[in-house]
């Protein structure tokens, strides 16, 4: 999710973000070689992928945390770009919690992000240039799934050097990402920790997905997304999906603390359609910011890969599909998360707990809805730290295979 | 001094009834000490649950699986026999469902171990005897108006409990705590009376 929705915490020093920020960081782009088949059968003759990194690959290669981004993230997950700095720019979107001695420590790991596959920082997606045409991709790019991006994942972390993840982490689509990992490549993998997330959507996610998704394809601008380079964007269309988003990642009890019924001037009712409420102009600010830095092909492809995602895969129950995982896992839900609900966790924890996996849970309780994996970073801190360290440690006992991570993918 | 030497008293005769290399369930097992003593000395198979998620960071700290669950909702997702042993150790009193708890163990596993603290012990009696108070004492040290402890029970509403729950005491011991750090002391002659400590392993009396 967003770097914008950091907004509000307090900035006083506290013990999990109190050691250090991860400096000056640098988003870089890598080209994998020999394009990337896709589990729709389709191919990407050309992939490029954007990721950063934080800390050092040890000698024995064991201490790489991969960090899976959500939604609408990047690979700017700390610190911050040239040029900016603390007063004058905004951080990574999880720097609460990766830097030197925090929860994710990047003085013991070497944390890889890297923008998802069909995304619009950086990767390749639909608004890149399909080199067939020239051309923008538009609705031409193949549909994506969580496993697509897990590939590209493996073949960035393959040319990077590293043949095992001593964990990998994510929230949301994020925690879908951590999920395929282990299903995908089980021998690389070591730890996961699936934060506020899902084996797979169910019908009222879905249904919020497919009004972000009409309100976009609906939009006038549109034009069957080639609308790169146009005079007019699906702007409107894109904020809306984005308002509808933004309130399924709330709670009725933070929006009820947060705007109440108050309204932006003091005074009495309009009685016109203008903006009135808090909430409204939030929405409208949230639905702007949104516009400025994401493309709305994007958003059709994200929420669609979302949707089709189910870790069973052709399994009769879950439990079948996660026969032979051997990574450790640590779950945790969030008690006012609607929109990725706890009992979805539980059904995962069930099912490890059916194949003997190592797995811990909790649900930590929250007002923050969805949203709480950004914004409830101490309550992490206590269960996601002791867990990483001892990731760390049984990475340390692994010998990492020689050969590419990406030549295991399991069928 | 070895870590077991610190151990609760009932922990240490559990982890003496527990078979080396069994797989154990701890129903409500706190900060994880048991578990961590019968994976490091029994080589045990180890898996917790607790309602807190504080004890869940405690556990994590010592790098076992430990699930946040209530007890009272069952343990639907266990599969029948899917474990050598369950432990509820100083739990049972603190659930709302004892029976359903009971009933649950003895389905997930053959054979439980319960612990609770006496409520028939003299110094019980006597507090509520003398002082016409609710008893507080180390083994209970709550006041009654915030205590965890909903279902205290003595050694002998406990045989009856199981009785009629369809469960058989298969072993039975009694202990006194002989302060901390220290062995606990097997009280042979008139537990309901004389412990503090009630331990039972109980099975499904299937013969």
């Amino acid at each position: 999710m967003s770097a914008e929705q950091h907004d509000s915490r307090p900035q006083a020093s506290r013990p999990w973000d109190l050691v250090g920020n991860v400096g000056e960081v640098e988003t870089r782009t890598l080209e994998l070689s020999g394009g990337l088949d896709l589990v729709s059968g389709r191919r990407l003759d050309t992939v490029e992928v954007a990721y950063e990194t934080y800390g050092t690959l040890n000698e024995a290669g064991t201490n790489c945390l991969l960090i899976c981004h959500a939604l609408s993230g990047d690979a700017h997950v700390a610190g911050f770009h040239a040029g900016e700095n603390a007063s004058t720019a905004k951080p990574g979107w999880w720097d609460l919690t990766v830097g030197p001695g925090k929860m994710i420590d990047t003085n013991k790991w070497f944390v890889v992000c890297s923008n998802v596959l069909g995304g619009c920082s950086g990767t390749t997606g639909p608004g890149s240039i399909d080199p067939a045409t020239g051309e923008p991709y538009g609705l031409r790019f193949p549909l994506v799934t969580i496993e697509d991006m897990v590939d590209a994942q493996a073949r960035l972390l393959d040319a990077l050097g590293v043949r095992y993840v001593g964990a990998v982490i994510g929230g949301s689509m994020g925690g879908m990402q951590a999920l395929a990992w282990t299903k995908r490549y089980p021998s690389r993998v070591g730890a996961v920790a699936a934060i506020a997330t899902t084996t797979r959507l169910g019908a009222q996610a879905i249904a919020f997905n497919e009004v972000g998704r009409i309100a976009i394809q609906e939009d006038p601008a549109f034009n069957q997304g080639d609308y790169y380079g146009k005079e007019r964007q699906p702007d409107s269309g894109l904020a809306i999906a984005r308002m509808v988003g933004h309130i399924t990642y709330l709670s009725d009890e933070s929006m009820r603390e947060k705007f109440g019924r108050r309204l932006q001037q003091r005074g009495d009712y309009a009685y016109d359609f203008v903006s009135e409420f808090e909430v409204q102009s939030y929405l409208a600010y949230q639905g702007r910011r949104f516009v400025e830095r994401f493309d709305a092909n994007t958003y059709l492809y994200m929420t669609k890969a979302m949707d089709y995602f189910d870790l069973r895969g052709d399994s009769p129950t879950l439990a079948f599909a996660l026969d032979g995982v051997r990574a450790r896992f640590l779950v945790l839900s969030f008690s006012s998360d609607w929109l990725f609900p706890t009992y979805a966790s539980r059904e995962l924890v069930e099912a490890l707990r059916t194949v003997d996996a190592e797995v811990s849970f909790a649900e930590i309780p929250s007002p923050y809805g969805h949203d709480a994996f950004l914004l409830e970073p101490e309550a992490q801190y206590e269960l996601v730290t002791p867990f990483l360290d001892n990731a760390l440690l049984s990475a340390e006992a692994v010998a990492p295979p020689a050969r590419p991570i990406a030549e295991e993918v399991a069928a | 001094m070895t870590g077991a030497d610190l151990l609760r008293p009932d922990f240490q005769l559990i982890s003496e009834l527990v078979p080396r290399g069994a797989r154990v369930l701890d129903l409500g097992c706190g900060d994880g000490q048991l578990l961590d003593v019968l994976r490091t000395h029994k080589d045990a198979f180890v898996r917790g649950i607790e309602l807190s998620v504080d004890d869940v960071a405690a556990c994590l700290r010592r790098g076992l699986s430990v699930v946040q669950a209530d007890l009272d909702e069952g343990l639907a997702g266990f599969g029948d026999d899917s474990f050598d042993l369950v432990v509820l150790s100083q739990t049972l009193q603190q659930v709302r469902k004892p029976q359903l708890v009971l009933r649950e163990m003895l389905r997930v596993a053959r054979r439980g171990i319960v612990s609770f603290p006496n409520f028939g012990h003299w110094r019980v009696r006597g507090y509520l005897l003398l002082k016409g108070r609710m008893p507080v004492s180390e083994h209970i040290p709550y006041q009654w108006y915030d205590t965890p402890n909903i279902h205290l029970t003595t050694i002998k509403d406990f045989r009856e409990f199981c009785r009629r729950s369809g469960a058989v005491i298969e072993r039975e011991v009694a202990l006194n705590s002989t302060g901390e750090g220290k062995p606990a002391r097997v009280v042979r002659f008139a537990p309901n009376l004389l412990a503090e400590v009630g331990v039972a392993v109980v099975g499904r009396g299937e013969g």
